[in-house]
């Protein structure tokens, strides 16, 4: 691969450039196991093509057999999707894609740091991917939806046999959802910020009563 | 053949070059979506990197935006900003506050009802 030059940077076409009045940014997190369709809901709901950062960490890991207790490093490169929604002219959000994998949780840490909350999409024939997210989530207090994503040779279950096989809450939301559709995944994230909504109402509620 | 081509794109040795050793871990309060600004266009004779954020950032450009259309990753950016925004050539402009804000939630609902 060649040497890059500034000029190979071409930067955000100039119909995506955000208005210069564009005081704030807010995020939502979409995650899930691979293949889920996390990408396919950013990309539809996403006004810029949707860009991928990718981090390149050094994670250490030791070796059960290294009697002196020597890290061995690793090199992992995990790619994130993201795209973006023009709020109004000050305001804009951001739509990220993250693994749900215990093993890239060290994605985590900037990412749901100040994230509005999180969507976490699932394929019913890997439920059991969902399990450590919903953990994890639930320990850090970051508020989420569920979102069933829709495929064709996916087996059906009701709303009851879903809370149940994810050990969900009925207060938590739980949807079904077309990720190749904009329509359905816009309803995705309003559940979300509706959901948000009724918890933030709540709790001003019992603030001031 | 240019001591570039010697090496992976995204190999530690690269990104250590970029930023004068520095490993991102310093705070300097960025995150993902912070805006960045151009204040002062680019000038001869500055790293190659921070002229290509101070070109990309004519218009508001989130952090992470910034690392996808630079390909490099979000702690290396972090680390360039750093220096750009010490020498005041760019503006951070900080993500709206995360504690559950009324407004902000009706402002994301009405836009997504927009979409």
């Amino acid at each position: 691969m060649a040497s890059r030059t500034s000029e190979t940077v071409t930067g955000p076409r100039s119909e995506d450039a955000l208005p210069s009045s564009t005081a704030s940014a807010v995020k939502i997190v979409i995650v899930g196991g691979f293949g889920v369709g996390k990408t396919t809901l950013v990309r539809s709901v996403s006004e810029i093509r949707p860009l991928t950062t990718e981090e390149t960490m050094t994670q250490a890991s030791v070796s059960v057999d290294d009697l002196e207790g020597v890290e061995r490093k690793r090199m992992t490169t995990v790619a994130m999707d993201f795209g973006r929604i023009s709020i109004d002219d000050e305001m804009v959000l951001y739509v990220f894609g993250t693994p749900g994998q215990q093993r890239f949780w060290f994605l985590w840490n900037g990412l749901f740091e100040g994230s509005l909350g999180a969507v976490v999409l699932v394929d019913t024939r890997r439920l059991e991917a969902s399990f450590d997210v919903l953990g994890r989530l639930e320990e850090a207090h970051t508020p989420f939806v569920v979102a069933v994503n829709a495929f064709d040779e996916a087996p059906t279950y009701s709303e009851a046999e879903l809370r149940q096989a994810l050990d969900l809450p009925d207060a938590v939301p739980l949807l079904h959802c077309d990720a190749r559709s904009r329509e359905s995944s816009k309803e995705v994230l309003l559940a979300l910020m509706r959901y948000l909504y009724a918890l933030a109402t709540r709790t001003e509620t019992a603030q001031t009563s | 053949m240019t001591p570039d081509e010697e090496w992976d794109e995204g190999s530690p040795e690269r990104l250590y070059v970029l930023t004068g050793g520095r490993s991102g871990s310093e705070d300097v309060g960025l995150d993902l979506v912070t805006l960045i600004v151009t204040r002062t266009p680019p000038q001869i004779g500055m790293q190659p990197e921070h002229q290509q954020i101070l070109r990309v950032c004519e218009s508001p450009l989130s952090v992470v935006e910034i690392s996808a259309h630079l390909r490099l990753p979000v702690s290396i950016v972090t680390v360039l900003l750093a220096d750009l925004l010490a020498e005041d050539r760019v503006e951070a402009r900080a993500p709206a506050p995360s504690l559950p804000d009324i407004d902000i939630i009706k402002a994301v609902i009405h836009g997504l009802q927009n979409l």
